[in-house]
């Protein structure tokens, strides 16, 4: 028999361990579930009246008690819940009766445009200035930089976006405060994502406002993510340079723009992959309060008002779609960083 | 020539008294708590105090740091918030110190189903970010400041849990855990007096991180409506009203900003500090 290349058993433990990791989401999923269900349950008090404040008539509170199916045995509103749930049906808003998975899909991405924006900033930037950091080490730029990065993890993020706007909105006026788009801008919405959508539909004055709307907002998220990458990425570098193969590399004289880049950059990058989903979280989290800041019709807005309205079904649909998106961006992670470092144990 | 040995502890705490930046935390660290002990008696006003007359007035040297809307001195109501924002970083890490702990040591001491039970309800809890499992909390228990604490407390959990958890199954199987067995020791004495006690390092170092952390999210809570409500003094809170007058008045957010990133950084400078001053692949 022929053997088989050594890559072979390497493609197929990564095949299984990628199946056992989606395998192991389902569990996860349902708990999930269970717990955003149960939401309504831990209420103290009688959540109908809680949700309909004291206003709420006899009638009204016993209809949206039907409604929700809270007078049927838990395990049977739960049957009901899921069941809805694998039909996308995500209930109804108490507020203003709109289908919560409308309102989610018509608010998400918005939100998921901010985040992949900040991620981009946050990622590029804290890796070259982590690396220049490193190269340079205890000199100005690297003095400068780790106290940047500092105070990037003791900012609250809310405040950096009022400030932010404060300098380059209201001072400076070169930036737009609030909203996604200029409200005198038409943007015919194919998929929701404005950036995406002006350029499918060729419309650069669109493309040009939700940019220059994006800006402020993007440079809020990024700012802990970003002082968090760039000194994961100094003390990464640190490690590398001091290693053997790069005292090899510099002993057969290769050039030292060819060290950084080949071996340092990309040997550096395998625990940032790490640090940029740890900092995921952050990032949904923190665009909870960058959406209040600019005044972001995304899906962080729609669960703060959800709560400010005491609107259950809206507060455990965001809850649940930020949760699940949360959950598989973890997992698109532990496979990248499976692939990318090949001494992982896959067990 | 012999050396006299020197514990963990002296080692350690030599390590950090030497470490320059881990020295401004600790005086920031000071600064702050002394402002908070003596805000009764070095506060120019009363922080609830209104005057509309004095409505957003700028800083001067009447009110050093400016008055909001109503007219309150910003000066009286940020040191007055300095109280606040420590007592929930203390409060809310205590909380999840006590049951994190708690639980980690059961988990890692245990082992078998329990360690199961726990890790997995850990890991359903680590499956939602931080802020948005500290939104689902309040949502449940509604808004307000004893809730944000208890909110934030339970959302580091899992992060102590983890920790003792991983220190217990190495410490569990060193020699002197199993001749202290040996001599008939009952679990709880070993799990306090001998488990708990060698997992201390990783415990102080994450508490005084998590004690920054707590404050920065309370004031996001407070910020979005959830938190302290008026008219108290808290930070956030005050950086929320700010921003209704960003524009003429950007005193009343930008300094609250400031001292909310200026305590949070004493917290993560000693924090930082710890770690290096426990490790000990670093020099002395």
């Amino acid at each position: 028999m022929a053997a088989r290349p050594i890559y072979f058993y390497g493609v197929k433990t990564m095949l299984s361990y990628v199946i056992r990791r989606i395998l192991y989401l389902i569990p996860l999923l349902i708990a999930i579930s269970i717990v955003v269900f149960l939401m309504i349950h831990l209420i103290p008090g009688d959540p109908v009246e809680i949700m309909l404040g004291e206003k709420g008539a006899a009638e009204d509170i016993a209809r949206l008690r039907a409604e929700l199916g809270l007078d049927k045995p838990l395990y049977i509103q739960y049957g009901k819940f899921f069941s809805n749930l694998l039909h996308g049906d995500l209930g109804r808003s108490i507020r203003n009766h709109n289908k919560v998975s409308k309102e989610i899909a018509a608010s998400f991405p918005a939100t998921i445009e901010l985040t992949i924006l900040s991620m981009i900033i946050a990622t590029i930037i804290g890796v070259l200035a982590g690396v220049i950091s490193a190269i340079k080490k205890y000199s100005w730029v690297d003095n400068l930089t780790m106290v940047g990065a500092l105070l990037g993890i003791s900012m609250p993020v809310f405040w950096v976006g009022m400030m932010l706007m404060l300098i380059f909105s209201w001072k400076l006026g070169w930036l737009p405060i609030s909203g996604r788009i200029d409200l005198q801008t038409n943007l015919e919405a194919v998929t929701q994502f404005y950036l995406l959508d002006s350029i499918l539909t060729r419309n650069w004055a669109a493309f040009k406002s939700t940019f220059l709307h994006l800006i402020l907002p993007s440079l809020t998220l990024a700012t802990i993510p970003l002082a968090m990458i760039a000194r994961m990425a100094r003390s990464t570098t640190l490690e590398i340079l001091n290693q053997d193969y790069i005292r090899t590399a510099r002993a057969k004289g290769l050039p030292e723009k060819v060290v950084i880049w080949k071996h340092v950059l990309q040997n550096s990058l395998i625990p940032v992959v790490t640090i940029i989903g740890l900092q995921f979280g952050s990032f949904l989290g923190g665009a909870v309060l960058t959406e209040t800041v600019f005044a972001r019709p995304g899906v962080g807005r729609l669960l703060i008002n959800g709560i400010l309205g005491r609107d259950f079904p809206v507060i455990q649909g965001a809850v649940l779609v930020i949760a699940t998106f949360f959950v598989f961006i973890n997992l698109a992670v532990d496979i990248l960083y499976a692939y990318l470092n090949p001494r992982i144990s896959y067990s | 020539m012999r050396q006299k040995s020197e514990s963990l502890w002296t080692l350690s705490y030599r390590k950090f008294c030497r470490n320059r930046t881990a020295m401004v935390g600790v005086v920031i660290l000071l600064f702050f708590t002394v402002v908070a002990f003596l805000a009764p008696y070095i506060s120019p006003y009363d922080p609830l105090e209104q005057s509309f007359i004095k409505s957003l007035l700028p800083p001067s040297k009447e009110h050093l740091f400016g008055t909001d809307e109503f007219g309150r001195d910003l000066f009286s109501r940020l040191l007055y918030g300095a109280r606040i924002s420590l007592q929930i970083g203390f409060i809310s890490v205590t909380i999840s110190l006590v049951i994190g702990v708690t639980l980690g040591l059961i988990a890692g001491y245990y082992g078998s189903w329990l360690d199961m039970v726990i890790m997995r309800v850990m890991d359903l809890m680590l499956c939602f970010p931080y802020i948005l499992l500290a939104l689902v909390i309040m949502a449940i228990l509604g808004p307000g400041l004893y809730n944000a604490m208890i909110a934030i407390g339970i959302v580091y959990i899992p992060t102590f849990a983890r920790i003792v958890r991983s220190s217990v199954l190495t410490i569990k199987e060193e020699e002197y855990i199993k001749a202290v067995k040996s001599l008939g020791a009952g679990d709880l004495r070993i799990l306090l007096k001998h488990v708990l006690i060698n997992a201390m390092a990783p415990i102080i170092i994450q508490a005084t991180l998590s004690i920054g952390r707590a404050i920065i999210n309370a004031a996001g809570l407070s910020f979005l409506g959830l938190g302290a409500q008026p008219p108290t003094p808290e930070w956030g809170a005050i950086l929320s009203n700010g921003q209704t007058f960003l524009r003429d008045a950007p005193w009343v957010a930008t300094f609250p900003g400031i001292a909310i990133a200026l305590l949070v950084l004493g917290f993560n400078l000693v924090g930082d500090g710890l770690r290096d001053a426990f490790d000990p692949k670093l020099k002395r």
